[in-house]
């Protein structure tokens, strides 16, 4: 926990990263921008994906459509939280020189979808079969 | 032949810099489809004061990542770039939270 805390700090005070270390080679540096992008356009889409729910699937019950939509704009804003906390560390270890940080958040992730998919498939299903 | 020389030597020979520029496209691509999905949500059959101000808040989120791509795209020009600014991933990463947040707003 304090660790998010310390991470937390560096988010907002870059120039404590500069002090650190010495400055990575650019490529590298860019490969970790992209990355970020890349998780970046994962919670997009997760957005997008919330937003499609409430709009597509009208039929479904209030309760059983908003509660997927507000799901998946939840994983979408913890997934972009989660990017900038990941391109912090790994700037911060590849100008320590240290190894890159492990997550165990792409797994949760990918749970989170399988589940979120799963239960879509059933409501869908259950949907046509009701009516 | 000096500029060709020199011109080799200002490219990065694995067009990382291109590759970033690229990247922050698609992401300025994914950001626009979110922001017209959230358009549609806020303005669906009549227009109302909570669906208009849900409409403002996603333009100005868009032209708000719009901003900070272009100034990220521009800055990535020379051969050896700086790394991304703190604000601009705190940015990008807030526009994402802030479409999400107002869908959640409207939706509930």
């Amino acid at each position: 926990m304090s660790d998010f805390v310390q991470s937390l700090r560096l988010w907002f005070a870059p120039q404590r990263i500069r002090d650190e270390g010495e400055t990575p080679d650019y490529r590298f540096s860019l490969a970790n921008e992209r990355t970020f992008l890349a998780w970046i356009r994962t919670a997009l889409a997760l957005v997008g994906g919330g937003f499609a729910v409430d709009q597509f699937l009208p039929d479904l019950r209030w309760g059983v459509r908003v509660g997927l939509a507000l799901a998946l704009l939840a994983a979408g804003a913890l997934c972009a939280l989660r990017a900038v906390n990941h391109w912090v560390r790994c700037e911060r270890a590849m100008r320590r020189g240290e190894d890159l940080p492990v997550s165990r958040f792409p797994a949760v992730l990918s749970l989170v979808v399988a589940v979120v998919a799963v239960a879509m498939v059933v409501v869908v299903l259950f949907g046509w079969a009701g009516r | 032949m000096t500029e060709a020389a020199s011109g080799i030597d200002a490219r990065d020979p694995g067009l990382q810099p291109e590759r970033t520029r690229l990247a922050w496209r698609r992401t300025t691509l994914s950001c626009t489809v979110v922001a017209v999905l959230a358009v549609k949500l806020a303005v669906s059959d009549e227009i109302t004061a909570v669906g208009i101000t849900g409409l403002a808040l996603s333009a100005l989120v868009w032209i708000g990542f719009l901003a900070v791509a272009h100034r990220r795209i521009r800055s990535l020009s020379p051969a050896r770039p700086q790394p991304l600014s703190h604000r601009g991933a705190l940015l990008a990463a807030c526009c994402t939270i802030a479409l999400a947040v107002f869908g959640a707003a409207m939706i509930w």
